[in-house]
């Protein structure tokens, strides 16, 4: 303790020194191979492994507000790899892989808990497309079971079971390696390796065109300036469209607003993750003590990373259906993001109509699960100008060809 | 909450509508006559400008009549509502893509 001096000293000033930042916050270069445009958690994903598995480290990222500031700081955290189809399966898996080794790889603390995930069932279909799911988890080597209510209850004992409740829990998917992670700690571990690996993180930097000469994307036109660009991948999460129309090109996404909100800080109450599709709420309980809560979109088109408080309502409602202990909480905070939906729930990955332009999108309310694997799998595809088998099915053309990938209520969840 | 006016009841809370998507998407003259990429284009693909932006509502929960908005999505303000029989409105009023991204 510093002795008392006769003159105040200012709040704070006995505090220990600011920690170093964790990257540098560079001047853009005239060019880079490659250019990101948006540094959320996908972007900086693909960054980190575009340095690490492929050596490209002549790489900028462009990010409009600050790292990781959009989706990446608004989502509820929650990984899981318990899909229906092959396709999702086998990308968001090898996530979930790359998610169990990520604190070694980033020397970086990212809160990693395998507390596992409840899908819980509510009617008969339930049931049934919940049993169906577990053993299509099973073929492709997902950990996978059905578990009854009693079974329920002792994985996850706040959650009402009783059969006299509108919607009573007949049972529930159950994924014991899913988990949660600490959002902010993954982003900052991408970055921080990025960085070290030589790479630009660039921050306020808003993409306001393209260069383009034929079917080449030749630069980016920034409120920072223009910056050449090899390649370019786009990144950009519920703003695909506002960059995409600026090419020229289509996407069939929609932007809606996502929200999601906390309790206050309280005593460990919840163990798991708890997703019911019917009632419709999403519920873990964060480290620090807050009860993290999401749901379904709003229904209109939105930009505005706010949205209707009727959704808050209705979500409110399921949870203390589901959690009659939640009764007591009070809500502390709601935020939403900015979700881009395609038609068939899936993401949009690969090549476009640009020969040196790479989408990443359409990602809709699942893609924070995603990220190592997206960054993994999008890195290789603009390494090698060849989509990664992981992302091949997830290509733009599958709206002509009709191959979707409807996970449409199908993947556990609603979108 | 938000109130929308509803053509014909006037001015209603937001939880009475249902969104319908993108308004003047005519069905193709042709359908017979249709690539599949202009199949896919017409069953899947739709504008997502940030900003005012031509939409089909519904008074679901009120006189179940359908009608069209000019609403901006980056506020969630709606300019104006119009009835389906009302023309399309113009370029200008609607966001464009080149002057969304400059806001």
């Amino acid at each position: 303790m510093r002795p008392r001096s006769s003159t105040p000293r200012t709040p704070g000033a006995d505090l220990p020194e600011h920690p170093d930042f964790l990257w540098r916050n560079p001047e853009p270069k005239r060019s880079y191979d490659v250019v990101i445009v948006g540094g959320g958690g996908h972007g900086l994903a693909t960054a980190h492994y575009l340095a690490k598995n492929h050596g490209i480290t002549n790489v900028a990222v462009l990010e409009k507000g600050w790292l990781a500031g959009g989706n990446m700081a608004r989502n509820t955290t929650i990984i899981r790899s318990n899909y229906l189809w092959d396709e999702s399966s086998a990308i968001y898996e090898h996530a979930l892989k790359l998610w169990e080794g990520l604190e070694e790889d980033l020397g970086y603390p990212i809160l990693f808990s395998q507390r596992g995930v409840l899908n819980l069932a509510h009617s008969l279909q339930d049931v049934r497309d919940s049993v169906r799911r577990v053993e299509a988890n099973k073929l492709n080597g997902v950990d996978a079971e059905w578990l009854e209510p009693d079974e329920v209850r002792k994985i996850c004992p706040i959650v009402n079971t009783s059969t006299d409740i509108r919607y009573p829990v007949l049972g529930a998917t159950y994924q014991p390696r899913a988990g949660i992670a600490k959002h902010d700690y993954v982003a900052w571990g991408f970055a921080r390796r990025a960085d070290e690996a030589g790479i630009d993180l660039i921050q306020d930097c808003a993409v306001t065109g393209f260069a383009t000469d034929g079917n080449r994307v030749t630069g980016v036109q920034t409120t920072r300036g223009t910056i050449g660009a090899g390649k370019v991948a786009l990144c950009a999460a519920g703003h695909t469209s506002v960059l995409t129309d600026l090419l020229g090109i289509r996407v069939p996404v929609q932007s809606h607003p996502l929200q999601a909100l906390v309790s206050e800080l309280l005593e460990p109450v919840h163990p798991t993750v708890v997703m019911s599709n019917a009632v419709h709420v999403y519920v873990s309980q964060a480290h620090k003590g807050e009860l993290v809560m999401g749901a379904g979109v709003d229904s209109y088109n939105g930009y505005g990373q706010r949205g209707a408080f009727h959704i808050i309502e209705r979500q409110m409602a399921a949870a203390v259906e589901l959690f009659p202990v939640f009764a007591r909480a009070h809500l502390l905070r709601t935020w939403a993001g900015i979700v881009d939906v395609s038609p068939d729930a899936s993401p949009i990955v690969g090549r476009t109509p640009y020969d040196n332009l790479y989408l990443n999108c359409g990602w809709g309310t699942g893609g924070f699960k995603a990220t190592p694997g997206i960054g993994w799998a999008l890195a290789h595809t603009i390494a090698s100008d060849e989509p990664h088998p992981y992302v091949a099915p997830f290509s733009l053309d599958r709206f002509v060809t009709g191959a979707l990938v409807d996970e449409h209520g199908a993947a556990a969840v609603a979108h | 909450m938000q109130l929308i006016a509803c053509p014909w009841c006037g001015p209603r809370e937001e939880v009475e509508f249902h969104y319908g998507g993108q308004a003047h998407v005519p069905y193709p003259d042709d359908p017979g006559g249709l690539s599949d990429e202009e199949w896919a284009h017409y069953v899947f693909y739709r504008d997502n400008p940030r900003g005012r932006f031509a939409e089909r509502w519904n008074h679901s929960a009120g006189c179940r009549r359908w009608f069209n908005a000019v609403r901006d999505t980056a506020t969630y303000r709606f300019e104006r509502v119009y009835r389906l029989d009302d023309p399309k409105p113009l370029a200008t009023e609607l966001a464009t893509s080149r002057r969304n991204t400059a806001r």
